[in-house]
């Protein structure tokens, strides 16, 4: 049961974005990016300096962003939108909806600094809602993806993905333990420890917490499977019901609302199918407030200690 | 095609446009019957275009967008009339299954239609977009985009017209419907636009304006705007039309922007429409 896991140093996502990004500069000339007065929050300047002619800089004007975004796909270009996570949906709902999703067009939104993990600037802009959003629009992909080498892996992918996608990440360095030659299925969840008394389902952020909650479980006797589903939708529902299968329980993790999350979209696939005790580890109901990113996981329940009571709880309702 | 055709182009489109709102008892007559004669002189005249092959890029071709998207009625019947997909498809207007949506949509891959409209505001920004794209792509072809005047109330509008001026979008040639109505009554009571020509010229735009019931002007007008392309400025056409033009009472009055006449109503606007291409 030993859960051991490789850890290749310390990164933002945000930078894996950035340097996915300026990747894709270089292999898809049709790629184009586009940001709103947020180019180095988002790392978006390696792109900006080597390709200047396909760098949209629209100044904090998120609407016309995400709608020139839009009219850009007209002529066969793949744009990357960069802003905050909040900017990038709440604020543009509708934009998305109408000229993004509904028009199905292959717009790109690479939203940062979501969450809790932003910390300081306190809750105007620690959306906690994003992934439900977006997961509820047609036509729509919603990829979380956990560390900085599977973000740079991520953003890669997703230009090759015709249609919409929101690919959301965020601001603090968190360990990097997704080898940097790890191949990024859209829609293919990582199991990352084997296990058979619980399965641990996170995204983002959370995934390392999932990672350090199974190590500690396994000092107590607990085999805990641990797996990121990266991808929200499509939702991997094979590996949900395998894993659910597999232990009889589940806890889903992540850095957003329980309402409309990962773990709403984890419960549909299990009542529909084969009803499961489930734990929520997320933020219920309530904004955040300024704190260091470590000071808000703490007192919102989203850290490692609430994933591990999160899974006791559920092995005992299981029995 | 001569402006005789067109005017007759122009009086079928108005048939067009009352019969399909009074059929399924909704829709937007108002504008759409103000905008008749622009949309005949860009479809017939301006737009450079390939409705039998239609394709999502346009590569080589004008791209439209319409951002005011309740007034479908009268780019429908264009499109239609102008080849882009069967005239007796116009019957289907509104109606379960149908690619003719009360508000423009790609769903169903309707020849013409590039995006989706109907939420305000969108179009100018889409239309930017697209006109970067062209000039990534080094073709020198023109995007037009109309919006109404009430829509202008949209802050993202003024988002967009900062950019295209700041950014130098000069392939870029927008149109306003200066009609002066909106659903709940004159513009200039609802929410004023103040000096609009004004407003654009001070946000770095080429302004112009014509009368949209003089096809003639409006000729004139989009052949000057093209000539003031590819000069670092946008270009804005105030389009000066009267809701309702062609249906006396629905003139004057801003209560047929989105009202459907009723039997009574419907016969009395055919009266006056002449029917000249053939009703659907």
């Amino acid at each position: 049961m030993e859960k051991k896991i490789k850890i290749l140093g310390e990164k933002d996502t945000r930078s894996g974005f950035g340097e996915g990004l300026h990747e894709l500069g270089k292999s898809h000339p049709n790629v184009v990016a586009l940001c709103a007065d947020l180019t180095g929050s988002l790392k978006m300047n390696a792109f900006e300096d080597d390709f200047s002619d396909r760098f949209f800089q629209v100044g904090i004007s998120e609407a016309n962003m995400i709608s020139m975004a839009a009219g850009m796909t007209i002529g066969g270009k793949i744009p990357f939108t960069g802003t905050f996570a909040n900017f990038s949906t709440g604020r543009v709902y509708d934009q998305i909806r109408q000229s993004v999703a509904y028009s199905k067009k292959n717009v790109k939104i690479c939203a940062s600094h979501a969450g809790l993990t932003l910390g300081e600037d306190g809750a105007t802009h620690q959306i906690l809602e994003d992934i439900g959003m977006m997961k509820m629009m047609p036509n729509m992909t919603v990829i979380v993806p956990a560390d900085f080498n599977q973000t740079k892996q991520a953003t890669k992918a997703i230009a090759d993905l015709e249609g919409p996608v929101y690919l959301r990440f965020g601001r603090p360095k968190v360990p990097i333990f997704v080898a940097d030659d790890a191949e990024f299925v859209i829609g293919k969840a990582d199991t990352i420890f084997e296990g058979k008394d619980v399965s641990i389902i996170a995204c983002g952020h959370m995934v390392y917490k999932a990672i350090e909650a199974a190590q500690e479980l396994a000092k107590e006797g607990i085999n805990a499977e641990v797996i990121n589903m990266h991808t929200i939708k499509p939702l991997d529902i094979k590996a949900i019901l395998a894993t659910a299968k597999k232990t009889g329980c589940v806890v889903t993790a992540e850095e957003h609302m329980i309402n409309g999350g990962l773990g709403d979209s984890v419960a549909q696939v299990l009542s529909m199918n084969n009803p499961t005790p489930q734990e929520y580890v997320g933020v219920d109901d309530t904004f955040g407030e300024s704190g260091t990113p470590d000071e808000l996981m703490t007192k919102y329940n989203i850290d490692t200690a609430d994933v591990i009571k999160a899974a006791k709880k559920v092995i005992a309702r299981k029995k | 095609m001569d402006i005789k055709t067109m005017e007759q182009y122009a009086s079928q489109t108005r048939r067009d446009i009352v019969r399909m709102v009074a059929a399924v008892n909704s829709g937007h007559p108002g504008g759409s019957l103000g905008c008749a004669d622009f949309f005949t002189v860009m479809y017939h005249k301006i737009l450079k275009q390939d409705p039998k092959n239609f394709t999502m890029d346009g590569e080589g071709e004008d791209l439209f967008f319409l951002s005011n998207g309740h007034i479908s009625p009268v780019w429908y019947s264009t499109l239609a009339r102008a080849n882009y997909f069967p005239v007796p498809e116009l019957a289907t207007f509104r109606k379960l299954n149908s690619r003719l949506q009360g508000h423009p949509s790609i769903d169903h891959n309707l020849p013409g239609i590039r995006i989706a409209s109907g939420s305000l505001g969108q179009g100018l920004s889409n239309g930017i977009g697209a006109a970067e794209a062209k000039k990534l792509n080094k073709d020198d072809r023109f995007v037009y985009v109309l919006m109404g005047d009430g829509e202008l109330q949209e802050g993202q509008i003024w988002e967009a017209a900062l950019y295209a001026a700041a950014k130098k979008v000069d392939n870029l040639i927008a149109t306003v419907d200066y009609n002066g109505r909106q659903i709940d009554g004159d513009v200039e009571d609802v929410l004023s636009l103040g000096n609009l020509k004004q407003k654009w010229q001070a946000f770095g735009w080429e302004t112009l304006e014509v009368d949209g019931h003089n096809m003639e002007e409006i000729i004139a007008t989009y052949e000057k705007a093209q000539s003031l392309c590819g000069k670092g400025k946008p270009v804005m056409v105030l389009l000066k039309t009267e809701m309702g033009q062609g249906v006396d009472y629905m003139t004057g009055t801003h209560k047929w922007h989105g009202a459907a006449p009723n039997a009574e109503q419907l016969e009395s606007a055919l009266n006056q429409l002449e029917e000249t291409l053939g009703d659907y």
